[in-house]
C-alpha cells in the first residue's frame, strides 16, 4: 500500500477500498482459527478453491481469524446472506459451490442444529451460541483478511486513529479512555488511564508502550485469537495509546506457542509501516513511533509486568519489587505502559465511538464487553464475547448450552492459577471485575473452564499448585517454598493419606504464600486452594475422613468393576487393558482385579456399553 | 565443514543477524534452537562471547525458559498439553498412555531419537481438549486409542522413509 500523507487522504483510501469490498458481494469465508485449523480447515479452504476453479465461478475464498464456535469447526459462512455451515468436511466442497454459491440453495445438513428441538438454524447470528453475544471486539475476526491492511481498513480500520491525531489532543485521549472506564483485561482490573496518565507525566525518556500477548492462563485463547485474526486492531489501539503517553517505541511480546501469531502481527506491523500509520511522522504529523515483536520463551511468570520488561531486556523473567512503578521505571528503567492486547484492542472502539457510548455497556465499574474462553465440560466450546454484567447461567446455559451428556454441573473456574473455582450456588452471579474478586475468584485474562460432577476439586486444587510450583520462578521462599508444600500436602490427600489437620496447614500457608510473595503469581497462589475449600469442604473431608473422592478422579481412593447386568462380554476391554487386569470369556461378564488395575481408564474409554462402575 | 565449525558458523550469522544486541539474547537462542533443534553448550558459548555476555548469564537464561532444551531432541517432538480444559477432559490419562506407547517419560527421547516427549502448559486450543501437538500439527479430542493411532502413523511413515 502506499503512504498515506494525512487522516483526510486516510479517509478517501477507506472510501476506496469499501468500493471494491462491496458489504452485498459473494464471498465464502472460512475460519482460520486455532480450533478449525485442528479440524483441517485448510483443506477444506483448498478444496473449496479446487471447485470454484473446476466450476468457473467467480468468488472469493477468504481465510479469517477464530469465530469463536470452536465446538463446531470447520466453520464456512456464504456471504451476503450469511448462512452458517459447521462441522465442513472437504468432500462437502464442491456441493457448496455448486448449489449454494452458484444457486443460493441452502444444504440442510450442514446447517446447526438445535439440540434441543432438532430444527435447524440457517444465519449466523440466529445459532444460540451467538444470538446473546455482544462481539464489538471479537466481531470483525469473522470478516477480515488479517493478513490484509486493505480488508481492515474497507471496515473503517484506523478510522479512530486518524481521528485520534487530527481532533484530539493527547490528555483529551486520555480523558476519554478514563471516561470510558477500560479496564485492564489481562487480570487484575486496574484502569488503563491510570497508567496513561502516569506515564505521560513521568520524568524519562523514551516512552514505551506494550501489549502484553503472553497469555499463560491455561485455559485462555483469546488473546491468541486477537492477534492472529484481527492483528491491526491490537496495532492501531497501541499506536493511540503511544501518542496519549508520548511514547516513541512498542513492544507486542507474544508467547512462544503462538507462531501465527507472530506471522500475522509481523505482517501487520509491516504494512502499517507502508502505509504511514507506524514509523516517522504518523499520518502526517510530528509523532512518529514504531513496534517490534518479542517472543516469549515459554515461561508462565513472564505475563507479570516486571518480569516481561527482564525478558524483552534479554534476561531470566524475574518479578522485581512493585513499589518501583512501571509508569515511571519500567522497562529499561524508563517510563512504560503496559496493557493486554484485547485491553489495547479496546481502544479504537472508545475513539470511535465516544466514551459514554461505550461507557452505556456494562455495569456500574465494570465497562464494555469481555471476551471469555468458554471451555471444559461445556457443549457449546468456544469463545464468546459478552456485555460485563452477565450471568454465569447465562454464558454457561444460554451461550454454551449446558453440560455434555446430561451430568450435573459442579463449578466454573475463572480467573487462571490466581483464580477460584465458583459454585452452582452462586451462577447468577453478574459476571464483572468486582463481583468475581467477591467470591473468592477473579476475571484474570478471561479463561471459564466448566467442570462437572466427574471432576475433583481437590485434584483441581492440586493441579494449579503443580503448574504454579512448577511455573514459579524461585526468586522468593514463600512462593518457591509454600507452594510445593502445599501441593506435597494435596498429594497426600489425594493420595489417601491426609490426617486431620492438613487444612488448618494449608490455610496458614496459604496466608504467609499470599502475604510474603513479591509479585502475584505468589500473591494469588493459594486462591484455587482457598476457593474450592471454601465452597467444597466436604470434598476435602470426603478424602481425608472416608478415603473416598466422589468424583471418582483420584485413583488412590477409587476402584473399577463391571456391571455384570450392562457387560455384554464383548472382550474389548480385556484387549486394551495394559495390565491384563480384566478377563472373562466371550459373551458372559467380565471382571477386573482391582490388585492389577492402575486405573488408567482404557477400559472406560473402549466400553461401548458404560458398564465400567467407578466408586 | 566439522559439526564444531558448522555450529560456530551459524552461530555467528544468527548473532550478526540480530545485530549483536544484547538485549536479543533470547532471540538469538530460539533463532540457535530452531537451527539445531536444541542449544549446543559450543553454540552457547560462541552466541555469549559475541554478545559480550558471560556464559553464566547465557546458562541462565537457557535454563530458565520451558521452551530451551540444552538435550539433543527427537525427530518428533510430542508436546502434551496439561492446559486446565485438557486436565478437565483427561489430559493426565492421556500424558500416562503416551509414556507407555513411547517407553518414555516427558523430557525424554526414545533411544532411536525419533520421538522427544514434552508436556506444556496450554498451547492455547482449548476448545479441541485434549491436546496433543507434534510437530506443527494440533491433534484434538485425542484418546487412548487416538494415541495409537497417530503414533503407529509416524512410525510407518518413518519406516518407508
Amino acid at each position: 500500500m502506499k503512504k498515506i500523507s494525512n487522516a483526510q487522504a486516510l479517509r478517501q483510501v477507506q472510501e476506496d477500498l469499501k468500493k471494491n469490498f462491496d458489504p452485498n458481494k459473494k464471498m465464502v469465508t472460512i475460519c482460520a482459527g486455532t480450533g478449525c485449523r485442528g479440524y483441517g480447515c485448510i483443506k477444506v479452504k483448498e478444496e473449496l478453491e479446487a471447485e470454484i476453479k473446476k466450476q468457473n465461478i467467480d468468488v472469493e475464498v477468504r481465510a479469517t481469524g477464530c469465530f469463536g464456535f470452536c465446538e463446531k469447526g470447520p466453520l464456512v459462512v456464504i456471504h451476503p446472506e450469511k448462512i452458517f455451515y459447521q462441522q465442513v468436511k472437504t468432500k462437502d466442497a464442491a456441493d457448496i459451490i455448486s448449489k449454494t454459491v452458484a444457486q443460493g440453495e441452502v444444504i440442510e445438513k450442514l446447517l446447526y442444529r438445535d439440540p434441543v428441538t432438532s430444527a435447524t438454524v440457517m444465519k449466523e447470528e440466529d445459532v444460540p451460541f451467538y444470538k446473546k453475544q455482544k462481539r464489538l471486539v471479537f466481531g470483525s475476526n469473522g470478516i477480515i483478511d488479517p493478513t490484509q491492511i486493505e480488508s481492515y481498513m474497507a471496515i473503517g480500520g484506523y478510522s479512530a486513529l486518524a481521528k485520534a491525531l487530527s481532533e484530539m489532543s493527547p490528555e483529551g485521549i486520555i480523558d476519554e479512555v478514563k471516561k470510558a472506564a477500560l479496564r485492564g483485561r489481562g487480570g487484575g482490573g486496574f484502569l488503563a488511564a491510570s497508567k496513561w496518565e502516569g506515564s505521560r507525566k513521568a520524568h524519562g525518556s523514551p516512552k514505551y508502550v506494550i501489549a502484553n500477548g503472553d497469555e499463560g492462563d491455561p485455559g485462555a485463547y483469546m488473546d491468541r485469537s486477537l492477534m492472529e485474526g484481527n492483528p491491526h486492531s491490537v496495532v492501531e489501539g497501541m499506536i493511540i495509546g503511544a501518542y496519549a503517553v508520548g511514547a516513541s517505541e512498542g513492544y507486542i511480546y507474544v508467547r512462544n506457542e503462538y507462531p501465527l501469531a507472530v506471522v500475522h502481527l509481523t505482517m501487520a506491523i509491516q504494512s502499517a509501516r507502508e502505509a504511514g500509520l507506524l514509523g516517522k511522522n504518523i499520518l502526517g504529523t510530528d509523532f512518529s513511533f514504531d513496534i517490534h515483536i518479542n517472543k516469549g520463551g515459554g515461561a508462565f511468570v513472564c505475563g507479570e509486568s516486571s518480569a516481561l520488561f527482564a525478558s524483552i531486556e534479554g534476561r531470566a523473567g524475574e518479578p522485581r519489587a512493585k513499589y518501583v512503578h512501571a509508569v515511571e521505571k519500567g522497562l529499561w528503567d524508563k517510563p512504560t505502559v503496559l496493557n493486554n492486547v484485547e485491553t489495547w484492542a479496546n481502544v479504537p472502539l472508545i475513539i470511535n465511538n465516544g466514551a459514554d457510548w461505550y461507557a452505556s455497556i456494562g455495569t456500574e465499574k465494570s465497562k464494555g464487553t469481555k471476551i471469555f474462553s468458554l471451555v471444559g465440560k461445556i457443549n457449546n466450546t468456544g469463545l464468546v464475547e459478552v456485555p460485563m454484567g452477565m450471568k454465569l447461567r447465562e454464558i454457561i446455559y444460554d451461550i454454551g448450552g449446558g453440560i455434555p451428556k446430561g451430568r450435573k454441573f459442579k463449578a466454573v473456574q475463572t480467573g487462571g492459577p490466581s483464580g477460584g473455582c465458583i459454585p452452582e450456588s452462586l451462577l447468577d452471579l453478574p459476571v464483572d471485575f468486582d463481583k468475581l474478586y467477591e467470591v473468592g475468584s477473579m476475571m484474570g485474562s478471561g479463561g471459564m473452564i466448566v467442570m462437572d460432577d466427574r471432576s475433583c476439586m481437590v485434584d483441581v486444587a492440586k493441579y494449579f499448585l503443580a503448574f504454579l510450583q512448577e511455573e514459579s520462578c524461585g526468586k522468593c521462599v514463600p512462593c518457591r517454598e509454600g507452594v510445593r508444600r502445599m501441593r506435597e500436602i494435596l498429594e497426600d490427600i489425594c493420595a489417601g493419606k491426609g490426617t486431620e489437620g492438613d487444612i488448618d496447614l494449608l490455610e496458614k500457608i496459604a496466608t504467609g504464600v499470599a502475604d510474603g510473595s513479591l509479585c502475584a503469581l505468589g500473591g494469588s497462589a493459594p486462591n484455587p486452594v482457598l476457593s474450592t475449600l471454601r465452597y467444597f469442604r466436604e470434598e476435602y473431608d470426603a478424602h481425608i475422613k472416608d478415603h473416598r473422592c466422589p468424583a471418582g478422579v483420584c485413583k488412590a481412593l477409587i476402584t473399577y468393576s463391571i456391571d455384570p447386568e450392562k457387560c455384554t462380554g464383548c472382550t474389548l476391554c480385556v484387549k486394551v487393558c495394559p495390565v491384563q487386569a480384566t478377563s472373562g470369556e466371550k459373551k458372559k461378564p467380565h471382571t477386573i482385579d482391582n490388585n492389577k488395575c492402575t486405573r488408567c481408564g482404557a477400559c472406560i474409554e473402549s466400553c461401548k456399553f458404560e458398564a465400567i462402575n467407578v466408586k | 565443514m566439522t559439526k564444531a565449525s558448522n555450529i560456530a558458523a551459524t552461530t555467528k550469522t544468527i548473532v550478526k543477524k540480530h545485530g549483536r544486541d544484547k538485549s536479543a539474547l533470547i532471540a538469538v537462542l530460539q533463532d540457535i534452537q530452531e537451527a539445531f533443534n536444541y542449544l549446543p553448550k559450543d553454540a552457547l558459548k560462541a552466541a555469549g562471547k559475541s554478545l559480550g555476555i558471560p556464559f553464566s548469564r547465557v546458562y541462565e537464561v537457557a535454563t530458565f525458559y520451558n521452551a530451551f532444551s540444552l538435550k539433543p531432541r527427537g525427530e518428533h517432538i510430542v508436546k502434551i498439553c496439561m492446559g486446565t480444559a485438557c486436565h478437565v477432559r483427561g489430559a493426565a490419562a492421556i500424558q500416562d498412555k503416551m509414556e507407555r506407547t513411547l517407553c518414555i517419560k516427558p523430557g525424554e527421547t526414545t533411544p532411536d531419537n525419533k520421538f522427544s516427549l514434552e508436556t506444556v502448559n496450554c498451547v492455547g486450543a482449548c476448545a479441541l481438549g485434549p491436546v496433543v501437538v507434534i510437530d506443527t500439527e494440533y491433534h484434538g479430542q485425542v484418546t487412548m486409542n487416538k494415541v495409537d493411532k497417530i503414533i503407529g502413523k509416524l512410525k510407518e511413515e518413518g519406516a518407508q522413509q
